[in-house]
Formats: C-alpha cells, sequence, structure tokens
C-alpha cells in the first residue's frame, strides 16, 4: 500500500509529465485558458491513462514479451489508446456536450498526447509490477491535470495583467509555464 | 517463421478486430440523435467555412439556425442559401445583401515608388515587417498576395504590384480582410460602385509626394457630396455606403483621381 502511494505521489509531484518531463505539452497550452476545460481535459487523460495502462501492460506481459515483439510496443500502445480516446469522445458527446464541445479539438488530440504513450511506455521501462503500472497512470494522469489546473489559475491572473507588446499570447505563456515548471523542480530528491 | 512473421499479424489483427467491434458497439449505445435538418441545412451552406456570418464556421451557423438565427447571414451562399435554409426552416424568405470585398490602394507600379529592393520572404506579412513595406507609402498594398492565397473562389489577382478584386467572382467571404497586414480589404455591398481608393494617413503634402493617386485630404469632395456620404478623417476620404446615392459628382471633382467610379 505503501509502494502504491510513492508511485502515485511520485508520477504526479516529483516525474510530472508536463512540468518535469515536457510531455504533453500541446494539450497543455491549448486546454488550459479555462478553468472548467482544464478540470474536463484533466479528467478526460487520467481516464485515458488509466484505461490504456490497464489493457497495455497485459498486452505487453502476456501478448508481447513471451513472443519476443517488444519492438512492436509503440504500435500496439497507440492502437489502444486511439481506441480509449474515441470511447471517451463518444461517451462525452452523449452525457456531457457541453464539455465536449469545451475540449473541442483538443480531445482528439488525446491521442497523439506523448503523455499517454510516455505512462505507458514508462510503466514497461521501470519494470513496474501490474498495480505499480495503474497507481503511476493514475498519479500522472492526477499530475497532469494538476498542473493544468495550477496553469489555468496563472493564466487567469495573466488577462488582467498589462503584459509588454513584445510578449503578449504565446511568448508570455511559455515564459510562465517555464516559471511553473521550475517550481516544480523544488520536488526533485524528495523521495 | 510463425512466431516471426505470421504471429504479429495475427495479434495486431486481432487487436484491431477487437477494437473495432469496440467503437462499433459503443457509437451504437452512446449514439446521439441528431436533427435531420442539420444535415440539409449543412449541404445548402456553401462549407468553405468563411465565418463571415459570425459562426466559426458552416456547421455552427447550420446549429445557430435551428436555434433560431437569421436566415440570412451566409453570403457567400447569398440569395440561393437563403432560400434554400427558409424552405428547410418553413420561416419566410430574407433577402441577402451581397457584399464583394474591394482593396482600398490603387498605388500601382505607374503611381508609386519604390524605398528599396525586397528580397526576403514573398509574403505582404513579412515584407510589412521592413520598415512597412518597401513602397515609399506605408498604407498601401505590399502586392505580395497574401489575400490572393486566402481567397477559395481566385477572385484576386495581383495587377500591376496591388492586389485586384473581381467582383463578379467575389463571393464575399470577408476571408482576406483578415489577412491584409495594412487593413486596406473593405467589405462593401455590391452595388456600390464607387469609392476612395487610398486609406493613407500620411498628411496630403507627404501622400502627394509617394503616390500619384493617394487621396490627399483636401476634402472637395465631402463638400460637393449632395448626402452628405463622404467624411474625411485621418487624412483620407471614406465614403459611408448607406449615405451613398452614387451620383459620382465626388469622383469627378477628386483632384487626385483617388475616388474610382468601377
Amino acid at each position: 500500500m505503501k509502494e502504491i502511494f510513492v508511485i502515485i505521489l511520485s508520477a504526479m509531484l516529483i516525474d510530472n509529465f508536463v512540468l518535469s518531463k515536457f510531455m504533453g505539452i500541446c494539450s497543455f497550452l491549448g486546454v488550459s485558458k479555462k478553468i472548467n476545460s482544464a478540470v474536463g481535459m484533466g479528467a478526460a487523460v487520467v481516464f485515458v491513462m488509466v484505461c490504456a495502462t490497464l489493457v497495455t501492460f497485459p498486452v505487453y506481459t502476456l501478448l508481447l514479451e513471451p513472443n519476443g515483439l517488444e519492438y512492436l510496443r509503440t504500435l500496439a500502445f497507440i492502437l489502444i489508446i486511439a481506441l480509449f480516446v474515441q470511447l471517451v469522445e463518444i461517451v462525452l458527446k452523449k452525457i456531457v456536450p457541453p464539455l465536449y464541445k469545451a475540449l473541442g479539438v483538443y480531445l482528439p488530440l488525446i491521442t497523439t498526447n506523448c503523455a499517454i504513450l510516455g505512462v505507458t511506455l514508462i510503466n514497461i521501462d521501470k519494470e513496474l509490477s501490474f498495480g505499480g503500472a495503474v497507481a503511476n497512470a493514475f498519479g500522472g494522469g492526477l499530475g497532469f491535470t494538476l498542473a493544468l489546473l495550477l496553469f489555468s489559475g496563472v493564466r487567469s491572473r495573466m488577462e488582467t495583467c498589462n503584459v509588454p507588446e513584445t510578449f503578449k499570447g504565446v511568448p508570455i505563456t511559455l515564459i510562465a509555464a517555464s516559471i511553473v515548471s521550475l517550481s516544480f523542480m523544488g520536488f526533485a530528491g524528495m523521495l | 517463421m510463425f512466431q516471426t512473421y505470421i504471429l504479429p499479424i495475427i495479434i495486431f489483427a486481432v487487436l484491431g478486430v477487437a477494437a473495432g467491434v469496440l467503437l462499433t458497439v459503443a457509437s451504437k449505445v452512446f449514439a446521439v440523435k441528431t436533427d435531420e435538418r442539420l444535415d440539409e441545412l449543412n449541404e445548402a451552406l456553401p462549407q468553405i467555412n468563411c465565418g463571415s456570418c459570425g459562426y466559426s464556421g458552416c456547421g455552427d451557423y447550420a446549429s445557430a439556425i435551428l436555434n433560431g438565427a437569421p436566415t440570412n447571414m451566409c453570403k457567400p451562399g447569398g440569395d440561393k442559401a437563403s432560400q434554400k435554409i427558409s424552405e428547410i426552416m418553413g420561416v419566410e424568405f430574407a433577402d441577402v445583401t451581397e457584399e464583394v470585398a474591394f482593396v482600398r490602394c490603387a498605388g500601382t507600379c505607374n503611381t508609386t515608388t519604390w524605398k528599396y529592393n525586397y528580397d526576403g520572404v514573398q509574403t505582404c506579412k513579412a515584407s510589412n515587417r521592413f520598415y512597412n513595406g518597401s513602397k515609399t507609402c506605408t498604407s498601401g498594398c505590399l502586392g505580395f498576395g497574401d489575400c490572393v492565397r486566402t481567397c477559395p473562389n481566385d477572385a484576386i489577382s495581383i495587377k500591376d504590384g496591388i492586389a485586384v478584386v473581381d467582383p463578379s467572382v467575389c463571393v464575399g467571404c470577408s476571408m482576406c480582410v483578415k489577412e491584409c497586414p495594412n487593413n486596406l480589404i473593405t467589405m462593401k455591398p455590391a452595388t456600390q460602385k464607387i469609392d476612395v481608393v487610398c486609406m493613407s494617413t500620411a498628411l496630403g503634402k507627404v501622400t502627394k509626394a509617394i503616390c500619384k493617386s493617394g487621396c490627399i485630404g483636401c476634402k472637395i469632395c465631402e463638400k460637393k457630396c449632395p448626402s452628405e456620404a463622404i467624411k474625411v478623417e485621418n487624412n483620407f476620404a471614406t465614403i459611408d455606403y448607406s449615405k451613398c446615392t452614387q451620383c459620382g459628382i465626388c469622383a469627378e471633382s477628386c483632384p487626385v483621381g483617388a475616388i474610382q467610379k468601377a
């Protein structure tokens, strides 16, 4: 139990996918404009990460590894991730249409969100157990949500700031993102 | 042989089929009922997603019509689209004011001069970054055709160094308006034949020195116009299309020929 907790915490804070590993920057910058859509996107990413791990882990350990097909894991994982993203899209469209609209193009973009593929591959590389892999995915997803939430707060503050003409728009956003990322470096070596 | 070549194929075929079946089932179970009229509306709209109706695209406008938006907002579709939409929605036909784009510059190769030879990236936006373009006039048409490339109907062409819109081909989508770095392109009613072909904010003396057909802000047109449709602001004249009767007096009285009758 303690191990699982450690894995979740480290995936969330120390090895935060966005702020320490710099994965999934596209959706990080794209959806962090509003807190509502940031929460929605985060939830979708957590769901896809956990589900993808639930399937990719057994597929790798039971199907690919025993047959010496490790080299095909990226292909298999992307297929599975794409499947879950499609599922999330179909379900969201039916159940929460406003969220579906708010996420817009970033929802199908989860497919190409490298944080998802990253988490499934890291699970394998770290040689985690099944429970550990799911915990890692869950923690990674939570970390992604946390990063989005924190950054949407920063951005909503920036809306009211008098930004110099040269830095308006993307430049100041990237600078702010790097400062938030810098603050997360403080967690390094905590565990 | 089996393990190296055939097994991976089998594994991925099974995975793919399983994913396909799962998605098909999910899309049936979670199917969202859409209004049948939505498809018909989408068909009636031109689908060029120009955004001149004020919505983000044709699909967005179609769903807005279902929620009660006016039926005559699609300018590229014109009366034809409006007719179809009103039939689908069962409402009275509403006329569309057709608009065409117009480039408000006449600084051709013959009338204006150059500050330097520009040899950089061949777009208006890039050229505009170097001292507002290579032409001596800083508010004129840059002539690299950013608008030409956006036009979905090839209605714009570069003639004598400036962009010219062919009003018979232009459908009024206003996509070019956003492209021009000098904001020279305006939308005007298709029936409007007279317009000022300059937007130079420089003082009259300066404009006269750099361009033969630039508006010098002399206000003769403003005084002569019988319907008070012309106003000179920021050193150039602008016609209020809603007041203009197209009498042509302004075009005749302009000393520099900056008001042209098409």
